[in-house]
């Protein structure tokens, strides 16, 4: 650039920024008009008799003890309790692999990294909370401090791949911690998968339904935009099929039918494991329709200069189409994943003890008769929690890459 | 020097983009197929050896032998699977459709609510997206049949809303018309009064073609057939009579009564999908750009006109493609139904009929086909309206 032309001097005017007193802002936001004022305090009384209904509710006749005295079921499920340490380790080790995965990826102490460290001393403020499980949460922070500490210190040239194998081994780890290897007298006996349960169930379900499903969709959809007509038509019916049937039909017809597949003397695939087939077939269609959309957004131009530069289909697709294509649809495919999140709930169906399936045991215990609505109230909120954070990272993220301005 | 072109130079067989088409689409089609194969013949052969029994559908017309809750149609133990199938079918649409129609008008009301200048009411719609977006449904559904409508006082205590409607936990009584004699006659007038707003629409089109001015077609047409219905109600004697419940004993009597699950799932889906379409309104009328309602202002257009005329038909082609894919999920949601006990279709056949007979692959292949008929449908007429809706280019 040169400096004869666009440099503003300092003389130009900038536009005027507006400034309200507060009361020009209520003036201006809440009473312009008649209309608007009458709506303001319409709205105000809604506002004020929806507030008191629910604040009476939880703070005068609700009956929080049944959440404190199920708190472990809620978490864990039917997962031993001389076990739990497990989890714990799981869940350090987790902290640790976010901080190294922070410093690898990001690289700087910024503000999103700042809300992660709080949250366990947030959660550490809890009051029912013993102090082993304080200290626990302690131990989380400090291990992530640890790994971003150290991290800082790797001499990793290609981060990326780096993180990746990271993310592999955590997941290689995590499983054996959570199932368990050697005798059942040893010190890791195995836990099988129906006694895993609660929220712990519900992350295991959603996190390996996202990651199995995801490269199904990818396929399905480069499947279906293919010149090959037999793999387009093979794409295009098993897309169809499943976005035309309701999810509870194929986690039923998974616990019914899949064993009938199956040659005979096929070891009894377990009840946990077939619903997580089903949500994952079932979440790779809608994946792929999502990703179809980020293909169709790629102009012709990109696969012709692809072409002329001589790089085969594969590295086309792959270094060039791709990356573009997903790039484009990260919110789309984020609200896919929430909605994955969300449809685990229904395994409750099928009869595993997932969150919902939980919260459907505790009010059945005659000790909590009549707790519906804290139970269901606090397990809405957790679930509205992940969910939000998960929407809420994903605005992030678009902003940083910039999606709808380049 | 020689020339060589790039057509004379063939890659070797094993780089030759065709060849590597034909052979890959082989080896996906031999995989697809193998698969296939593999599953079929071990189910065939399970079925046959454990199980000793065929694929067949004659099961169909032997008596079902138990009772369903609620039912459109006549329907009682002695009858056929086939019938009790065909009233979880109808109990499903029954529930689709009122959904449909509330969870739409809730969802504009929201949508538009969200675009408000009005900073209270903006956020008070943004709040109410935010939640119920990030709810799991099947949470939704059991809190408000078991949170909800099961703490609803008993009948003798019911809340009574103006109608009068009872609220209590045997559910929720609503008045309700009961057809008298006439009845029959006066849809027929009402049938001819939609003839007559036909051909009526049809005049006006054709007068607006010629005159070039084209007059609110629809609202005539309406104005017709509710002119008609009028006519025909005050004639006739009486066609309907409205029946209004009381309380009797321990009971309400008359009216009409939805049951409790009934209401909450009804309740629950129209809260669920009523943030989403809301979403989904605004979105489409955020994306009708600022120039077209300052080029509308500046031809001289009125706000009622510039909204009936530009903004609208350019918001409805963005808002119809998923609004529609809303009211699918919305039907193959209310399958949820199995959660609170509505025995809609999925609870009828992939419930209790499939428990009954035991007829694992006939009943799935039946609940799948009739939900994937209905996609597909709906489906093909969307293709259909994009096609006619779609944006000239030059």
């Amino acid at each position: 650039m040169t400096t004869a032309a666009g440099t503003p001097s300092d003389r130009s005017v900038l536009p005027a920024t507006e400034r309200y007193t507060v009361l020009g802002w209520l003036r201006r936001n809440l009473f312009s008009d008649l209309l608007n004022s009458l709506l303001t305090i319409v709205a105000l009384a809604f506002v004020f008799f929806i507030a008191r209904l629910l604040l009476r509710w939880a703070f005068v006749n609700a009956e929080w003890g049944v959440i404190p005295a199920n708190f472990n079921l809620i978490m864990r499920g039917q997962y031993p309790a001389v076990e739990a340490w497990r989890l714990w380790l799981i869940i350090y080790l987790l902290g640790a692999v976010v901080g190294v995965m922070w410093r690898l990826i990001s690289g700087q102490f910024s503000g999103a990294a700042r809300v992660l460290i709080a949250i366990p001393f947030v959660l550490m403020l809890i009051p029912f909370f013993s102090m082993g499980t304080r200290l626990n949460l302690l131990i989380t922070a400090v291990a992530s401090g640890v790994g971003y500490a150290i991290a800082g210190y790797l001499p990793i040239q290609r981060r990326g791949r780096a993180a990746a194998y990271l993310l592999l081994a955590y997941l290689l780890v995590m499983l054996i911690l959570l199932r368990g290897v050697g005798a059942e007298e040893g010190p890791m006996p195995p836990v099988q998968p129906i006694l895993w349960g609660g929220l712990l169930l519900s992350l295991l379900l959603a996190f390996f339904g996202i990651t199995l499903s995801f490269p199904l969709g990818v396929l399905l959809a480069l499947g279906r935009q293919s010149k090959l007509p037999a793999i387009r038509v093979i794409s295009v019916v098993y897309i169809e099929f499943i976005r035309g049937v309701p999810l509870i039909s194929l986690l039923f017809m998974g616990q019914v039918m899949l064993q009938l597949f199956l040659p005979d003397g096929f070891p009894l695939v377990d009840r946990v494991l077939r619903a997580l087939v089903a949500i994952t077939l079932f979440s790779a269609a809608y994946t792929a329709e999502n990703v179809r959309g980020g293909l169709q957004s790629i102009s012709r131009g990109q696969y012709e200069a692809a072409q002329a530069l001589g790089l085969s289909t594969y590295q086309s697709t792959m270094h060039i189409i791709l990356p573009q294509a997903l790039r484009a649809v990260i919110p789309v495919l984020v609200g896919q994943f929430i909605s994955l999140f969300k449809d685990t709930t229904l395994v409750a169906l099928v009869g595993i003890f997932d969150l919902l399936g939980i919260a459907r045991t505790i009010i059945a215990n005659p000790d909590w008769l009549g707790t519906q609505p804290e139970v269901f109230a606090f397990i809405a909120v957790l679930f509205w929690i992940f969910s939000y954070s998960m929407s809420y990272a994903s605005r992030r993220i678009e902003q940083r890459l910039g999606v709808g301005e380049r | 020097m020689q020339e060589i072109h790039a057509s004379q130079v063939r890659p070797p067989f094993y780089r030759d983009e065709r060849v590597l088409g034909i052979f890959s689409q082989l080896l996906v089609v031999i995989i697809v197929v193998g698969l296939g194969l593999f599953f079929y013949s071990n189910m065939i052969t399970g079925l046959r050896e454990k199980h000793n029994v065929a694929i067949s559908f004659s099961f169909l017309g032997q008596a079902a032998g138990f009772d369903i809750g609620e039912s459109l149609i006549e329907y009682s133990r002695e009858r056929t699977y086939l019938r009790a199938f065909v009233v979880g079918l109808l109990n499903t649409f029954q529930v689709a459709f009122l959904g449909i129609i509330f969870a739409t008008a809730l969802g504009i009301v929201i949508g538009v609510m969200r675009l408000s200048t009005n900073f209270l009411v903006s956020r008070i719609a943004s709040i109410y997206i935010d939640i119920f977006r990030n709810i799991p449904l099947l949470v939704l559904l059991i809190f408000w049949a078991q949170a909800v409508f099961l703490k609803l006082p008993r009948v003798a205590e019911a809340i009574i809303l103006p109608g009068p409607i009872f609220l209590s936990n045997r559910g929720v009584a609503i008045p309700w018309g009961i057809p008298t004699d006439s009845w029959g006659t006066f849809l027929l007038v009402l049938g001819a009064g939609i003839v007559l707003g036909a051909v009526v629409s049809y005049l006006l089109r054709e007068q607006g073609k010629r005159t070039g001015r084209m007059p609110l077609i629809t609202l005539w047409f309406l104005l017709t057939v509710a002119a008609v219905g009028l006519v025909g109600w005050i004639v006739l004697p009486q066609p309907v009579t409205l029946d209004q419940p009381f309380l009797e004993g321990f009971n309400t009597k008359g009216g009409k009564i939805l049951s409790q699950q009934f209401m909450a799932l009804l309740s629950g889906l129209i809260i669920y999908t009523a943030a989403f379409i809301a979403e989904v309104v605004r979105a489409g009328i955020q994306s009708v750009s600022k120039g077209q309602r300052e080029a509308a202002t500046s031809l001289g257009l009125n706000p009622a006109q510039t909204l009936r005329l530009i903004i609208f038909p350019q918001a409805l082609r963005v808002i119809i493609p998923p609004l529609t894919s809303q009211y699918l999920n919305l039907t193959k949601n209310s399958s949820l139904a199995i959660a609170i006990g509505y025995p809609d279709l999925f609870a009828v056949a992939g419930n209790t009929i499939l428990n009954q007979t035991g007829r694992e692959i006939e009943m799935f292949t039946m609940i799948m086909g009739t939900y994937l008929s209905l996609s597909l449908l709906t489906s093909l007429l969307m293709n259909i309206y994009n096609r006619r809706i779609r944006l000239v280019e030059r």
